[in-house]
């Protein structure tokens, strides 16, 4: 099965399994939170840096890199 | 005259402005460097709102009411003096202390003797409370509002106080103190790691150390650490405005108990982040991340601000509050070392009253003038005497 | 036959090594990693995504797996996965974790109680700071490598590699299987021919090495790609309005600083960065572990005994944490680290201490590629250095020296959500000072309702 979540009010079909930032970088985005009004996607890839942090389903802080994306996972994008 | 100031901590580098300001020759002096221990692992708060009437602890409310208003001209001051940024990030934005239905009758009582020593203090309820804090849990029914409350950013706060002093001629040297330099019974100066200072004064800062460091003077003085945790979120969106504490705070200060007790006051910081203080424990000066007191924090917290659950925890810290066993602030010359002089022992509220302090050692020390009462502070006094006999 | 309880901390090589050989020597054995599958980063996989081609040591790995797995099924293994282990005391052996899907809020507080802990948590890049590292498209050598092992995606089509050390070739090998084309590979050291390190062709290594298969291997795709590989080479500053568009790309020098008028600019929309490892110290540092010495900038190390123990009673530690090695290093360093934890006595661990020492060599080589210190001067003024808190290097480089604690709190520099993972070694080398950003209160992040209701025990 492949999950389906929402981002940014966009659908985003992701492979089982796949992170959300795996999902997101398939779905051709680089980028997707704010820091000091520059864009920031992955950057350590193994949740170290916290540059890919966003919010899901209303918790914020989460890292990308490492959630695995669900089905129906609301997923919103960030601003430091 | 030249005065060698012993510690660079919040307390130090204020009286070494004051020092300077008023002409004296000033030698700061510390062994880790300036704003490296307790007052740069604390919390800024300049309160009035914690400080109660009873006769035994209001010595020390007169003196935060006066540092308070002293901090604001001071902060000013030295934004001015620094030109390229904020030289103390001083926030005067107000206390509130919230009470759950137990606590409500005491604090309003608390309150009121406040109000009868000159501390804005109003009680708020219902609409009025949660137009000040909208997040606060529905189990709070009461606060009062302290608007005279505020906070600095305390490390930055204590650079800014030294670097002043610096401007009017201190000088800063990165030893520790050893020993005392004694001719005639008086102290003369201070043995250092890095050679011999002489002086004609000699004022002890070093904070939670100021009993061993007095003891390395011929001193004897009982001041205490008791350590405190904060904790520190990740940066978010403001969800808190005032500093927010709950009425059992009035409780711990006084407290000798050695057990952990912890009460809690939530305030954001401009950099986004929430402080949630703080615990006293008498752990000696064990530095250790402790379980406990974080747990207990966490856990009232989350009672007065339920949104904080979901918060994200970026680190903890712990300081050691400098305390005295009548936990009164030390302020004056030594009874037995003449040509010492003491400023330490103010416990959770150093950075509050620094100011105040620092206008009570220039008194002290050069004869400044004040129209501060230092009797309650001094060393010979009563209450320290009887604890340590 | 053992009866201790042995905890292991990190599921890479390293822990893997020593939970199986725990195992065998008869302990009880529980094994925490914060990761959803095991393997770490040399193992990191996905069942359905992962091309095979990207694993090495595969059968390794799966032998491992099945000895847990049959360890648990006898009742003497313990096996917590998506566990985040944010706190570790020593005295008693506690480790309290996090267990469920990563930041979610309410996760299940697990304390598990043990005689013997085997510290394993392993290392993450460091990136150098380059003015323009923070524009999406550029990601650390271990992320393109992550990316696309486990999700299969690469971040973009042409992507630039640099950095220094081995690992940036199986991070090309990685890209170009996943489908981008690698541009460049840019080896910031020089390494002459007859040096102590590598031979100017990467894939010439002794086979002793244990690497050089694998190596070769990486250097024959790279030669089907076309790829260059460049050493003394690195990129000095990265283009782009909002996501990379080019990079510049210079020639350095022996202490890594950029020669002038040797400059020239490289089409690319991603680049990969690796300037070598940074140890996971934390849980190691929060135990009491002694470290090795280094001046600041540099990475310091878990000080282990021929037997792997560190200074602390009843820890050991084993694979990244103790030298930057590689998996080989870690498995044997993670074998022998689980039979001493099991009780193995000294004298009974010749063998496995010979099988790490031969490891050593891959790890001594290593050390042609560490950082030299002229990397500073490609930094602007306005490079971000903490990129939590987008703090500039002029800003750190002003507050450095000081004596005031004040001056470097102030910046923020490592105060940030990461707590200085990412930029605290650069800090420190900017500010030619430890500041002990690596000593953290908290290992992994964590909600502060996490911290309420008390915690489920594991004996
Ligand atoms: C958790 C916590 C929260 C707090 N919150 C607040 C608050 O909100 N508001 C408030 O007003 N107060 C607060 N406080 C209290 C406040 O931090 C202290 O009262 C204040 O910082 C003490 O300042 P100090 O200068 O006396 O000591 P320090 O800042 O500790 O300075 C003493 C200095 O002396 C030096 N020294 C010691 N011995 C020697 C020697 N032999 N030779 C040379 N140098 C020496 C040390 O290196 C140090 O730099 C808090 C404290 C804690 C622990
Ligand atoms: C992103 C990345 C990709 C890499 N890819 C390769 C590669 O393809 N080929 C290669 O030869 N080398 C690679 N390396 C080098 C790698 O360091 C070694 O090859 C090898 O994996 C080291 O083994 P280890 O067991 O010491 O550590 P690791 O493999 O890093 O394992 C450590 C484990 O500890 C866990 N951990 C750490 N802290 C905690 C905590 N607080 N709570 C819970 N769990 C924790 C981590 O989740 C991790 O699974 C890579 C390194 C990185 C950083
Ligand atoms: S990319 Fe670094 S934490 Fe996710």
């Amino acid at each position: 099965m492949s999950p389906t979540f929402e981002f940014d009010g966009a659908e985003i079909a992701a492979r089982d399994g796949q992170t959300i930032a795996g999902a997101l970088i398939a779905s051709g985005r680089a980028s997707w939170r704010t820091a000091a009004g520059a864009e920031r996607g992955v950057f350590c890839g193994i949740g170290i840096c916290q540059d890919c942090t966003v919010t899901v389903n209303g918790a914020a802080g989460v890292r990308a890199c490492l959630r695995t994306a669900c089905d129906g996972d609301v997923v919103e994008p960030e601003s430091r | 005259m030249r005065v060698v100031v012993v510690g660079a901590g919040v307390i130090g580098a204020a009286s070494a402005l004051a020092l300077a300001r008023a002409g004296a020759e000033v030698v700061l002096v510390d062994r880790a460097g300036i704003a490296a221990e307790t007052s740069s692992r604390c919390e800024g708060n300049v309160l009035v709102s914690d400080k109660g009437a009873d006769p035994a602890v209001r010595p020390e409310a007169e003196l935060a009411i006066a540092s308070n208003a002293m901090w604001r001209s001071l902060a000013l001051e030295l934004d001015a003096e620094r030109g390229d940024g904020p030289a103390t990030e001083l926030e005067a934005k107000g206390g509130v202390v919230v009470a759950f239905p137990q606590g409500a009758a005491p604090l309003t009582a608390f309150a009121e003797g406040q109000r009868s020593i000159g501390i804005r203090a109003e009680v708020v309820d219902g609409a009025a409370l949660r137009a000040l804090e909208p997040h606060l849990s529905p189990e709070v029914e009461l606060g009062v509002h302290y608007p005279d409350d505020a906070q600095v950013q305390p490390s930055l706060a204590t650079q800014s106080l030294a670097s002043a002093a610096m401007r009017r001629g201190a000088r800063l040297v990165l030893a520790e103190v050893t020993a005392a330099r004694m001719r005639g019974g008086r102290i003369v100066g201070v043995e250092t790691t890095s050679g011999a200072i002489d002086a004609d004064a000699v004022v002890l800062c070093a904070g939670p150390w100021s009993g061993e460091a007095a003891a390395r003077l011929g001193a004897r003085l009982d001041i205490r650490p008791r350590r405190g945790m904060i904790l520190v979120t990740t940066a978010m969106r403001q969800r808190v405005f005032h500093k927010v504490y709950d009425a059992d705070y009035v409780g711990a200060v006084g407290s000798a108990d050695a057990q952990l007790q912890t009460s809690t006051v939530v305030e954001s910081t401009p950099a986004g982040t929430v402080l949630i203080g703080s615990s006293r424990e008498r752990v000696g000066f064990d530095d250790r991340p402790a379980l406990a007191p974080i747990e207990a924090i966490a856990a009232k917290a989350v009672r007065l601000f339920p949104f904080l659950a979901e918060t994200q925890l970026l680190r903890t810290y712990a300081g050691f509050r400098p305390y005295a066993p009548d936990h009164l602030p030390v302020i004056g010359e030594d009874p037995a070392v003449p040509g010492l002089f003491h400023a330490s022992g103010h416990e959770g509220a150093g950075i509050g009253l620094a100011p105040a302090t620092a206008e009570l050692i220039a008194h002290h020390v050069l004869g400044s003038a004040t129209a501060l009462d230092p009797a309650p502070f001094l060393p010979g006094r009563a209450s320290l005497a009887e604890v340590a006999a | 036959m053992s009866r201790r309880h042995v905890v292991v901390l990190g599921a890479g090589p390293a822990g893997l090594a020593a939970a199986v050989a725990a195992l065998e020597a008869g302990a009880r054995v529980t094994v925490l990693d914060e990761g959803e599958r095991l393997g770490g980063q040399y193992w990191r996989h996905h069942e359905a995504i992962t091309d095979r081609r990207l694993q090495h040591g595969w059968e390794r790995f799966e032998r491992s797996r099945d000895r847990i797995a049959a360890g648990i099924a006898e009742g003497r293994a313990v096996l917590l996965q998506r566990a985040a282990v944010w706190r570790v005391d020593v005295e008693p052996l506690r480790l309290h974790a996090l267990v469920g899907k990563p930041d979610a809020p309410g996760r299940r507080r697990v304390v598990v109680r043990g005689d013997a802990l085997v510290l394993a948590t392993g290392a993450h890049d460091r990136a150098l700071p380059i003015p323009g590292w923070t524009l999406p498209g550029v990601t650390t050598a271990g992320a393109a490598q992550a990316l696309a092992k486990r999700d299969g995606v690469t971040v973009g089509t042409r992507t630039l590699v640099a950095g220094a050390g081995p690992f940036l070739l199986p991070v090309a090998q990685s890209l170009a299987i996943a489908g981008a084309r690698v541009v460049e590979v840019l080896e910031a050291s020089r390494l002459p021919r007859h040096a102590a390190g590598w031979t100017a062709r990467p894939w010439e290594l002794a086979a002793a090495a244990g690497k050089g298969l694998e190596l070769a291997e990486y250097a024959r795709s790279l030669l089907g790609q076309r790829t260059p590989y460049r050493t003394g080479s690195g990129v000095v500053r990265i283009l782009g309005e909002r996501r990379v568009e080019a990079a510049v790309v210079a020639r350095l020098d022996r202490a890594w600083r950029p020669i002038p008028g040797t400059e020239r600019e490289v089409a690319c929309d991603s680049v990969a960065l690796g300037h070598g490892f940074t140890p996971r110290l934390d849980a190691a540092i929060q135990a009491g572990c002694a470290l090795t010495e280094a001046p600041p900038g540099s990475p310091r190390f878990v000080v282990a005994d021929p037997d792997q123990r560190t200074s602390v009673d009843g820890v050991w530690a084993a694979g990244e944490i103790t030298g930057i090695g590689g998996a080989d290093a870690a498995l044997a360093e993670g074998d022998l680290a689980g039979r001493s934890a099991a009780g193995t006595p000294h004298a009974a661990l010749a063998a496995a201490r010979r099988r790490r020492d031969r490891t050593d060599a891959f790890a001594r080589r290593l050390e042609a590629h560490a950082i030299q210190d002229g990397w500073s001067s490609w930094l602007e003024d306005d490079t971000l250095v903490c990129r939590c808190e987008s703090v500039e290097a002029a800003a750190i480089v002003r507050a450095s020296g000081s004596a005031s604690r004040a001056l470097r709190l102030a910046t923020r520099a490592g105060l940030g959500a990461c707590q200085g993972r990412t930029c605290g070694s650069s800090v420190e080398a900017l500010c030619g000072e430890r500041l002990g950003l690596d000593a953290r209160p908290l290992l992994a992040p964590m909600r502060i309702g996490e911290l309420l209701g008390g915690s489920e025990a594991t004996a």
